[in-house]
């Protein structure tokens, strides 16, 4: 508590400016066993960079189709039969590929898997058939409307030149809206009722406190006086565990000549190791905090003071 | 210090429990990869107990654990044993098979009053450009675009105009799949633009109505009106009905969102997306047919009478199909 800043006053700390860019995009969803999953919504650009991925993944795909069916079907004398294939292989991919995706076990498209970000119901529910072709459907005006416009304004003079620049500003105004909403939806969320959230495949890592309690016998055993753990917080914790986990020597070094400091140890001795240090003050500070947590007590960072 | 009673609570509480985690980790991961038929009788009993079990384990470590790793990780696994415990499970043939017995003519009945509205902006359109053209052939070139006339302008011959109803000829498959996916496209572009409150909707139909009765005063004008009825009316029962529909359904989306009632407008949006989803898949179907009657049945039968029995019998098909029983089952 020795670096407490004077505006910070009790129990009124600021979130720090992470944590709240963090909790821009979180959003509520209680499960019916009452627990709430604090969802995740997608950035905008990653939905773009997942659609773009998906484009390209369909334009390869038709291009890669084509040259099979014409090398087939020059062959066999049946092009006819090529071009009706083709026809249709073309609709299909168009109208169907997004909501094949969508509505498989990982309700991603290959764009959006790539992203780890799938599509959900905002109301919880199942995510219906319906629903998911109503919503890519509205592709239609969010992504062909501007650019037939676009195409349109290159073969027009005069007064149609103006009808078709208003066009591709009230079209454009459909592929924006998703920069222009808090919770990113395009219109055919809004028709779907649908959003789209990170889903990640998080690993799960050892734990730091495992491992800090247990170094080997050789190594410091370091002992931490309460005074030198009621230095920090929770938000200081994390970020130690983070730094932990990358194990960046240079980073190790300066965090541990830091926290040094802080909490009023000597300089390091060269016989000290940096990691086992930081192991061992972690593992003791998180026991510290979450000794006060178990009576109620959550200390968010260094300034939160109790 | 590294005895069991050094370890602090959280250590504990994550140790005992971590194999339950990373089962279930598997098993989501295994569903993921393949469908839920990867699993066993077993471990599909199974899941929903390790979900419960996680899920608390989530919401113990959220109030007594620090470890960060740890809580992001339940929070993505719960997160996505949710939506595989509560998401949809149904089989492509079970949703096939559940959308033509009920999903979709009930659909289609929840459209009706949009339908019929619809229907209304066709022949509006229609009955429009039809007295147009009557009185001053001039209009019929504002109305058709040039592509799409084909010769077939008030300044062809009858003969030319006649012939142009009862050409038979090569390429019948791939006419009638390239008529399939641009009418298609047409009635996937009527249903979106429904979103804006339903005017861009009216107006495409109405549009697509004008060029009808272009075509139609044309014909007229020559005593060709009754053979022009059955050119178009073979498929185009099939085909307008559809466009009708799709028509329909975005009108319903973009009224929804218009004129929410009680609910929020993204709520009454979603709910509105329900039956119109189901009526838009229904109309690419149709439409499927209309290509198909289209391309091969309107070049192979050139009499009128019968071209007037396919539409005849056609149109009573579709009536049936959605209309006809089953009213009680309206929600």
């Amino acid at each position: 508590m020795t670096d407490a800043s004077p505006t910070s006053a009790a129990g009124s700390a600021p979130t720090p400016f992470a944590d709240r860019m963090d909790q821009r995009l979180q959003r509520r969803f209680v499960t019916p066993e009452g627990v709430d999953l604090r969802l995740r919504l997608a950035e905008a650009s990653e939905r773009f960079a997942a659609f773009a991925i998906d484009v390209i993944v369909i334009v390869s795909g038709l291009a890669a189709f084509t040259v099979l069916l014409a090398i087939t079907g020059f062959a066999a004398q049946t092009l006819e039969v090529a071009v009706v294939i083709g026809l249709l292989g073309f609709f299909a991919v168009r109208i169907f590929y997004f909501s094949f995706f969508e509505l498989g076990a990982r309700a991603a498209t290959p764009g959006k898997r790539s992203l780890g970000i799938r599509v959900a119901p905002r109301d919880g529910g199942r995510l219906r058939a319906e629903s998911v072709f109503a919503r890519n459907a509205m592709r239609e005006v969010e992504v062909f409307l501007p650019l037939s416009f676009l195409a349109a304004s290159a073969a027009s003079d005069g007064v149609d030149a103006w009808i078709v620049l208003a066009g591709f500003v009230w079209s454009g105004l459909f592929a924006l809206l998703p920069l222009f909403n808090r919770d990113k939806l395009r219109p055919g969320d809004i028709v779907g009722g649908t959003w789209v959230v990170k889903a990640p495949r998080r690993l799960l890592q050892p734990d730091m406190a495992e491992i800090g309690a247990a170094p080997d016998p050789a190594a410091v055993d370091v002992a931490f006086t309460t005074r030198e753990l009621d230095t920090y917080g929770q938000h200081e914790l994390h970020v130690l565990e983070d730094v932990l986990r990358a194990g960046h020597p240079e980073t190790i070094e300066t965090v541990a000549a830091r926290i040094r400091g802080k909490i009023g140890r000597p300089e390091k001795a060269p016989a000290d190791d940096d990691l086992a240090f930081l192991k061992s003050y972690y593992a003791a500070l998180r026991g510290r905090l979450e000794k006060r947590l178990l009576f109620g007590r959550r200390r968010r960072d260094k300034h939160d003071i109790q | 210090m590294s005895d069991e009673n050094s370890l602090l609570d959280s250590t504990r509480f994550r140790r005992e429990r971590e194999a339950d985690w990373r089962r279930l980790d598997a098993l989501l991961e295994r569903v993921a990869k393949k469908s839920s038929k990867a699993l066993s009788e077993e471990e599909l009993i199974d899941l929903p107990r390790l979900y419960r079990s996680t899920l608390s384990a989530l919401s113990v470590a959220r109030t007594t654990s620090l470890d960060k790793n740890a809580v992001s990780y339940l929070e993505s696994l719960c997160t996505r044993a949710y939506f595989f415990i509560y998401g949809s499970r149904s089989t492509f043939g079970e949703r096939v098979s559940s959308f033509l017995r009920r999903d979709w003519p009930d659909a289609i009945r929840r459209l009706r009053n949009e339908t019929l509205a619809a229907l209304a902006f066709l022949t509006i359109g229609a009955v429009a450009a039809f007295m147009l053209v009557s009185n001053d052939p001039d209009w019929f070139y504002s109305f058709v675009p040039g592509d799409l006339a084909a010769g077939r302008t008030p300044s062809a011959s009858t003969e030319s105009l006649r012939g142009a109803l009862y050409e038979g000829g090569g390429g019948l498959s791939v006419f009638a799949t390239s008529l399939f996916t641009h009418n298609a496209g047409i009635a996937i572009f009527a249903f979106a633009l429904g979103f804006a409150f339903c005017a861009p909707t009216a107006v495409l139909l109405i549009w697509n109505g004008c060029i009808l009765g272009a075509f139609l005063a044309v014909y007229v004008s020559r005593g060709l009106g009754f053979e022009l009825g059955g050119w178009l009316l073979i498929h185009g029962v099939t085909e307008l009905f559809a466009i009708a529909l799709a028509g329909a359904a975005g009108m319903h989306v973009g009224w929804a969102i218009a004129d929410p009632g009680s609910r929020t407008r993204l709520q009454a949006a979603a709910e509105a997306s329900r039956p119109a989803g189901l009526a838009l898949a229904g109309v690419i179907v149709m439409l499927f047919f209309a290509g198909l009657l289209e391309g091969f049945g309107r070049q192979l039968i050139l009499n009128d009478t019968a071209r007037y029995a396919v539409a005849v019998g056609t149109g009573a098909l579709w009536c049936a199909y959605f209309y006809v029983g089953r009213m009680e089952r309206r929600p």
